[in-house]
């Protein structure tokens, strides 16, 4: 059974047909790539998978459970996590609280224990600390955990939003633009960094991605998007090497 | 790592050793006779604006809300508690005990309010949200305004018209009388239970950020649809700093109308004009800088007596100090100048700087 099962997703905007009949399987383990054009409907289809859009028809199983228009933190706690195209981080909070922001439905506590720091307060801080520091470690942030993320240079940002995505412990990793505005040695590292994340978490991982490089190094299929609709679908060369793939992309 | 801690306690341990000493040069200024009557009666208001100015910015500058009808959550706790006190009078004797339960109950009670509002108004956002909290901060004091409850043998009697329609047996005594407000309130409020309180609502603001539930708070505050996908519940966590809050400002309520013989609603102690006051407290001070909402509320409210002597041209005075701790506060290039000059603040850039590398 598919990890990531949708069918005959669809969502309009108004007159605006943005995704339709979309579908998608994803195995445990895959790396999967969602490429296409600008305005093709890739974040849509993140959208749509992460309960921030109610899909109009369809159905979303996640680990053999039906999300279809759940809530994006039903679908969390259900086992999908994401990073954002535009960087969406805590900025005003350390690096290493942005990770026990993610930690936070793993780890409890309540309030009064909070306010009066009772032993469980402790215990439980010191737990977190410790685990988001592992998570910090696997992507070199650890250096940095105490930085206010608003202040961290544009690279470590975007692993960082990974890695707080990591730290709600998902099932599936959904990656909108991870080396949007890298350089080629930052996209290089990241590549390494996503691959490493894959084998060691035992994680899927859904990419969105333009950079070609990136993908073709290390998505195992792939699905194409124009004009919302699916233009093809299989592994990697297999897709790279559609004649249809290479109009949309490069025109005729 | 533990560095980062000791400088979060290292900065709590500051906060209250402020206010300690504080209370300590206050008790000795006291002792010795050389404070005047003025500034004995400005004691507890002082601590009154404290705790308003600490539990406005929980959420102005933590959950990020602008919350303009601070001085409404402050009217319920203020009236509840005064009519509990009022009731309780010749029940409990004990002052310590029936002011307790009095706090309890106008905490409790601001609270609730803070959850009611809260529901509708936290689905706002920004511009939206402060208009409505506005309206509601006048609504209560309205409301208060026009009630009439009264207790006689037969029990309460309650009317929003005048004293008389609440066909009271004689000997009924008339507790909440509309515009005149509640008499009577016996005067629990001393500095020191002010101080306790203060120190009481900082502990809680400051243990309540570096928690669970304060860090959900403030990641809600920078970024909402970041918060939510990694699983925070907004609703949840939005209610709750926002209910803390309210309830806080009841405290600050309970302490204000015990301080008094005569708790009447106008718009001087518990309209606009009070709510605003309290935001400048937090602005200037600083956003999300509960030490800070602490010293401007002191400052600000011992000013105007200070300039005093200038009489006419006291309040242009204050509103030019104002504008340029304003300036010095926000203006970039005041801030910049300040990072230049202060030692400390040099000190933590080499340290970022190094952290950064």
């Amino acid at each position: 059974m598919a990890l990531l099962d949708v069918k005959n997703l669809g969502i309009s905007f108004g007159g605006l047909r943005a995704v339709n009949a979309f579908g998608i399987k994803i195995e445990k383990g895959e790396l999967y790539g969602l490429i296409g054009p600008n305005g093709a409907g890739k974040t849509t289809v993140f959208n749509l998978l992460t309960g921030v859009y109610k899909p109009d028809e369809g159905i979303v199983k996640l680990a053999d459970r039906d999300v279809t228009g759940k809530s994006t933190i039903e679908i969390n706690k259900a086992g999908a996590a994401r990073t954002f195209q535009n960087i969406r981080l805590f900025k005003e909070l350390s690096v290493q609280d942005n990770v026990k922001v993610g930690l936070h439905n793993q780890y409890h506590y309540n309030t009064v224990e909070g306010i009066l720091r009772l032993p469980r307060y402790r215990k439980v801080e010191k737990a977190m600390d410790e685990r988001a520091l592992e998570i910090l470690k696997v992507f070199e942030l650890e250096e940095s955990a105490s930085v206010l993320a608003a202040n961290l240079p544009y690279g470590k940002q975007r692993k960082l939003e990974i890695a707080r995505a990591l730290a709600t412990s998902p099932k599936l990793l959904l990656l909108d633009e991870p080396a949007a505005g890298m350089n080629p040695n930052e996209t290089k590292e990241l590549m390494d960094t996503i691959q490493f994340v894959r084998d060691e978490f035992d994680m899927t991982v859904l990419l969105i991605e333009h950079d070609m490089k990136l993908v073709s190094g290390i998505c195992e299929k792939l699905t194409v998007l124009n004009f919302g609709e699916v233009l093809a679908q299989g592994t990697t060369s297999e897709v790279l090497n559609n004649p249809q793939v290479i109009t949309a992309y490069l025109g005729e | 790592m533990l560095k980062k801690i000791d400088k979060r306690t290292k900065n709590n341990f500051i906060t209250y050793a402020m206010v300690i000493i504080a209370f300590v040069v206050v008790q000795i200024l006291l002792a010795s006779g050389s404070m005047s009557s003025l500034m004995k009666g400005l004691l507890v208001p002082l601590c009154v604006y404290m705790i308003l100015a600490v539990s406005l910015n929980f959420t102005v500058g933590i959950l990020g809300e602008l919350s303009l009808g601070h001085a409404g959550f402050m009217c319920v706790g203020a009236f509840t508690s005064a009519f509990f006190s009022m009731c309780m009078k010749d029940v409990i004797t004990s002052n310590g005990l029936r002011f307790f339960l009095a706090l309890i109950i106008g905490a409790l009670f601001a609270a609730l309010f803070g959850i009611l509002i809260g529901i509708p108004v936290l689905r706002l956002k920004g511009d939206y949200l402060a208009i409505v909290t506005l309206a509601f901060g006048e609504i209560i004091k309205n409301i208060v305004n026009t009630l009439f409850i009264g207790k006689d043998s037969t029990g309460f009697h309650f009317s929003l018209k005048d004293a008389m329609s609440l066909n009271m047996e004689p000997g009924g005594e008339v507790i909440i009388n509309g515009p005149q407000g509640i008499t009577g309130t016996p005067q629990d409020s001393t500095f020191t239970i002010g101080i306790i309180l203060m120190l009481l609502t900082i502990f809680i603001v400051l243990n309540m950020i570096y928690s669970r539930d304060g860090r959900a708070i403030m990641a809600i505050r920078d970024n909402r649809i970041a918060a939510e996908s990694v699983g925070i519940n907004i609703t949840k966590y939005k209610l709750m700093a926002f209910s803390i809050s309210a309830g806080l400002a009841g405290v600050a309520g309970v302490l204000y109308a015990h301080n008094l013989t005569t708790l009447n609603a106008s718009p001087k102690n518990f309209g606009y004009n009070m709510s605003i006051m309290i935001l400048v407290f937090v602005v200037l001070g600083g956003i999300g800088n509960i030490r800070g909402s602490v010293i401007a509320a002191v400052l600000l409210t011992l000013l105007p007596e200070l300039l005093r002597g200038l009489s006419d041209y006291r309040m242009l005075v204050y509103s030019i100090v104002l504008i340029v701790m304003m300036l010095f506060n926000w203006a970039p290039k005041a801030r910049e100048w300040r990072e230049r000059h202060l030692p400390k603040n040099l000190l933590k850039r080499k340290q970022t700087a190094k952290e950064g590398k």
